[in-house]
């Protein structure tokens, strides 16, 4: 039991958390934002591009310390689709929170607009104007966002039935509480 | 794949679980607004918009018919004791403008198209823009972006009862409907104020905010033309006339005044006029160099959205530029997907 590391180490869970507040924050904004002519509006966008390309940050990050310290294994006993599922949902994830503020700043760049975040900080375009591809950007980023949070509610309740139903260790192992003594699972 | 190992709470959890979920999933759809028909959406704002005959693919939907200028704006560092945005330290700045109707109609003839308006765009050395438009008429219709939206389904209503139920809910209109009927047309997009009308805070290098409006004032003198007259010259007339204007005169100038509010003057309704003697410091020149059409010109891929500010200028307590960068937005992303329908190069569609 003690021998392989059962927990993520604490750099990434408190990675994890922190990006999955951002990550839910970001996507009731951006749903929010699109659908308001009120006057917060304006802020509402701002804090959007702005906690965007502080997640393109964190999920470089966060990639590199997987690469490093990698990931728990999963129980022994989850069944096989079951860990396909994992597998998957996780690389979604991952593809997800790097390809949409690519997608979120190359839109904005393909409409001519400057990209100004919080503070006055300016991101220079690399994409020129193209109504096509501010087309095929926008709505893959519109589109994306309704799958990344379906994806996000997938995860939680996989985390949940985890943590409640099958309590084998695997929500502990991104917990930011301190571990209990593992309990045997078999009664 | 479990069986036998669900504790005696495991339906308390799977109820649970569905609990988290489908929560998340209604807070959702109630933060998109699936669940509030009535809030106003730029989507709403847009079908307010439309005409019946139907949307202007590839074209803005509202001001469509437009022609492109550049140019530039000298700033004469007057401006510089309001805001500290680099484009009023004195010197010269790279400008793109659009004159256009306020219509949603790109084939409008000119004569039926009240309002006149101008988009601008400065941009500055470090990149940063300045984007406005503005509009000739000296106050808007309505006080709140709601009240447009009302004000655009009432005259779009055959029943005249319509209109006359909006302006005794909007007593604001008045004043505009009165400057519609009276106002002199000119024959000019060159002869045209062009009013910014909300109000936005500059803030200056020891940090004061002011809050004012700007306007655009013509130095060519305006020239009182009937609206009958106006229409025998044609339906393009305005754009024939710039462009050659600008052609055989040479560039076109208009003065940037900026007018500083008091405490207490009405910043948060562009349909209150502030009182004539409040402070005003002009801050510029605004120099039209060069016409081009905007089929192919570089105003066409420009979205004047009056929300991209460079630092030094932000947004007041007035609803108006928040709603309109929102409305836009929401018009560039339409037109964008439809410029098929607005093809570049080639001739007109029949």
């Amino acid at each position: 039991m003690t021998s392989a590391p059962h927990r993520f180490a604490l750099i990434q869970r408190v990675l994890h958390w922190l990006m999955a507040v951002c990550i839910l924050a970001m996507l009731f904004i951006g749903v929010g934002m699109v659908s308001t002519v009120a006057p917060k509006y304006l802020p509402l966008i701002l804090v959007h591009k702005t906690i965007g390309v502080i997640l393109l940050v964190l999920v470089l990050i966060r990639l590199a310390l997987r690469l490093h310290y990698g990931a728990p294994p999963l129980p022994a006993d989850l069944s096989r689709p079951m860990r396909f599922g994992a597998k998957l949902s996780h690389q979604l994830l991952y593809g997800l929170m790097i390809v949409m503020p690519l997608l979120g700043l190359g839109m904005l760049w393909a409409a001519a607009y400057p990209v100004v975040l919080y503070g006055g900080i300016q991101i220079p375009a690399l994409l020129p104007q193209s109504d096509l591809m501010h087309t095929l950007l926008w709505n893959a980023h519109v589109y994306l966002g309704f799958a990344f949070f379906a994806l996000v509610l997938l995860h939680l309740a996989a985390g949940l039935f985890h943590a409640l139903i099958r309590r084998d260790g695997v929500f502990e192992s991104m917990s930011l509480l301190p571990l209990r003594d593992r309990v045997t699972q078999a009664k | 794949m479990n069986q036998g190992k669900l504790p005696r709470s495991g339906l308390g959890s799977l109820v649970l679980i569905a609990a988290v979920v489908g929560g998340g999933a209604a807070a959702f759809a109630y933060t998109a607004g699936w669940f509030s028909p009535g809030r106003l959406t730029p989507e709403r704002m847009i079908a307010a918009l439309t005409p019946p005959s139907g949307p202007p693919l590839g074209h803005r939907r509202n001001h469509a018919k437009g022609i492109c200028f550049t140019g530039t704006f000298e700033a004469n560092g007057n401006g510089a004791e309001l805001s500290r945005a680099r484009v009023f330290a004195q010197g010269h700045y790279p400008a793109l403008g659009r004159f256009n109707l306020g219509t949603a109609d790109p084939n409008a003839v000119d004569a039926t198209v009240r309002v006149r308006g101008l988009g601008l765009l400065i941009t500055t050395a470090d990149g940063e823009e300045w984007r406005m438009a503005m509009i000739n008429p000296p106050f808007f219709a309505v006080s709140t972006p709601q009240a447009f939206h009302d004000l655009l389904i009432a005259s779009g209503k055959k029943d005249p009862e319509a209109m006359k139920a909006f302006i005794q809910a909007n007593p604001e209109f008045g004043p505009f409907a009165a400057w519609a009927k009276t106002a002199p047309w000119t024959g000019s997009y060159a002869e045209e104020p062009y009013n910014g009308l909300n109000s936005f805070v500059f803030t200056d290098a020891g940090g004061g905010d002011h809050t004012v409006r700007w306007s655009l004032l013509p130095s060519a003198q305006p020239i009182p033309i009937s609206q009958a007259d106006l229409e025998k010259r044609g339906p393009d007339y305005l754009e024939q006339e710039i462009t050659e204007r600008v052609r055989t005169a040479g560039p076109l100038r208009w003065t940037m005044v900026t007018t500083v509010a008091d405490p207490g003057d009405p910043t948060a309704d562009p349909s209150k006029a502030w009182p004539e003697n409040r402070r005003k410091v002009e801050v510029g020149t605004l120099i039209v160099q060069r016409i081009e059409p905007e089929r192919d010109g570089p105003c066409r891929d420009i979205n004047f959205d009056p929300a991209v500010l460079p630092q030094g200028i932000r947004v007041s307590d007035d609803p108006f530029p928040a709603a309109r960068s929102s409305v836009y937005r929401k018009s560039y992303d339409l037109r964008a997907a439809e410029a098929r329908d607005y093809p570049r190069t080639g001739t007109a569609k029949p």
